[in-house]
């Protein structure tokens, strides 16, 4: 790990000067991937902003028309056991419970998981190139090692994925990033939080440089009934997503009034095609409506040799979550056999 | 510590800043089992190696280094985490319990550390004072009940020899013990 200066400031206000003072200072909260990277000699800050004592932000507070806002600082496992989550959003609580280890989730923060960067072997290892790690440097992962890598908004700059299993709910909830900066406050939808590669792989994000995460504000609470998060992976727990699915739908009476569906792993960001979601509405929900949605979804999706089997398993995987939130028996986190 | 300067390798991102700020060692109180301790922490020192290598904790195992095994894992505030993946000084003021702080201080074991005994729940034992101080934290926790639900709430802790099934006993039988009281 290489030498940096520490700063715990006490307020989001000096938080905010300090990760300004210097283009190579980081944001400390739980640390579970940054510190992991800096080990690794991924991430190399100068200067390490501690946010992790700032006050307000371990918070979950009500908004107006019964929607929440999770403080940036909350962990996921105060964000998934909360009661009120668990009753207002259970397909958010699904999803952080999908994700990482218990020993993880005590310590990763709502705003840190929003942050977390990709788990792409290239990107993890200094020694070879990479545009995330180093603009310009080159992919490896486009004619390597890309059985873990994603089929959809790809570039031939990159073709890592974001691994968070936590914004890909929040994607179908629609939330809201709130963050602060320089000029104010501002709030992000989080369709637009996350980027796709393009030319810019390094730029994760659209979060300023001097800005910080604040909270995650989740709207009037929807979808409580049929819904569910559907992950496949190499093993049944503390994986990375290969493909998954969040799917939630509002019925109204026998036909779908709602739809909404966010990939994970298949993407830089979490992945939605409003457009498929609308096939769904007024339609009797069955597995011939699932398979055009999905049909849509996947449009223009396309593998990189290892990884061509995503394009069908996320075909399927989309058919069986739309047939779970349809039926009201959302997956299990803990039996993993899917119904 | 030396201060050992890297290789520079293919693919290094630069440093965008000058490192001409580096501080001193930072003040830094934890109450570790029990015992108040004044410290003096580079930052980049995480609490796995603050405890074995400057308290000589060696109880506390480091396994990956990089919170994928478990071995490390301690209790702050009564919190299980990956001690490899926190900075020592961001733990500043919290309390940590590690395997050493379990037993009574008439040195009676904890539950936990009898029932591993109980169930033969170890081979090579490495994996063992992390498995340990995960199972309370389990038990704190309260979401565990079934043997699926303690296979899923220890998924991060690996045990290389295997010993898993002996592993989901032990906690079983301290979580009947926990439920009968």
């Amino acid at each position: 790990m290489n030498r940096f200066s520490y700063a715990r400031p006490g307020s989001v206000a000096d938080a905010i000067r300090e990760v300004g003072s210097s283009p190579a200072a980081k944001i400390l909260a739980g640390g579970t991937n940054l510190v992991d990277l800096m080990k690794y000699n991924v991430e190399r800050p100068t200067h390490l902003v501690d946010v992790s004592r700032l006050p307000g932000l371990k918070e979950i507070t009500e908004t107006e028309g019964g929607g929440l806002r999770i403080g940036a600082l909350v962990t996921n496992t105060a964000a998934a056991y909360d009661p009120r989550v668990q009753e207002r959003y259970p397909l958010l609580s699904s999803t952080i419970l999908a994700g990482a280890t218990a020993q993880l989730r005590n310590a990763a923060t709502t705003g840190g998981n929003l942050m977390q960067r990709t788990r792409c072997y290239y990107f993890y290892d200094a020694s070879t190139p990479c545009n995330k790690r180093v603009p310009g440097s080159g992919c490896p992962a486009l004619h390597g090692v890309n059985r873990i890598h994603a089929i959809l908004g790809t570039s031939d700059k990159c073709i890592a994925t974001h691994p968070s299993d936590m914004a890909v709910a929040m994607a179908a909830l629609e939330a809201v990033v709130r963050v602060s900066g320089p000029r104010g406050e501002r709030g992000i939808p989080i369709a637009e939080f996350h980027r796709l590669p393009g030319d810019t792989p390094e730029r994760d994000t659209n979060l300023g440089a001097d800005e910080v995460i604040t909270a995650v504000d989740l709207p009037e609470p929807r979808f409580t009934t049929h819904y569910t998060y559907l992950k496949l992976r190499d093993r049944l727990s503390y994986a990375f997503a290969l493909v998954s699915v969040a799917a939630a739908l509002e019925m109204d009476g026998g036909t779908v009034g709602e739809a909404r569906i966010a990939l994970g792993g298949v993407a830089h960001k979490p992945w939605r095609v409003p457009e498929a979601e609308a096939m769904l509405k007024g339609k009797v929900p069955d597995r011939a409506a699932f398979e055009r949605v999905a049909e849509r979804i996947l449009q223009g999706a396309k593998g990189h040799g290892e990884n061509d089997f995503k394009v069908e398993l996320a075909r399927r995987a989309i058919v069986r979550a739309l047939s779970q939130a349809a039926a009201g028996t959302p997956q299990s986190q803990t039996d993993k056999r899917i119904q | 510590m030396a201060d050992l300067e890297l290789p520079t390798r293919q693919g290094f991102a630069p440093d965008a800043g000058s490192t001409t700020r580096l501080p001193d060692e930072v003040p830094v109180t934890l109450t570790i089992n029990g015992e108040r301790r004044d410290l003096h922490v580079r930052p980049w020192t995480t609490l796995l190696d603050l405890l074995r290598e400057d308290l000589h904790l060696y109880g506390t195992k480091k396994g990956c280094d990089h919170g994928q095994c478990g071995s490390c894992t301690v209790l702050v505030d009564g919190q299980r985490i990956n001690s490899c993946l926190a900075l020592a000084v961001s733990r500043d003021g919290c309390e940590v319990t590690t395997v050493e702080g379990l037993a009574g201080p008439d040195g009676a074991l904890h539950p936990m550390q009898e029932a591993f005994i109980e169930h033969d729940a170890f081979q090579c034992g490495y994996c063992t004072p992390g498995q340990i101080c995960s199972a309370i934290g389990l038990v704190k926790e309260g979401h565990a009940h079934t043997p699926e639900e303690i296979r899923e709430q220890m998924s991060g802790n690996i045990c290389r020899c295997g010993a898993y099934t002996n592993i989901v006993d032990a906690i079983g039988d301290v979580l009947a013990k926990e439920s009968a009281k």
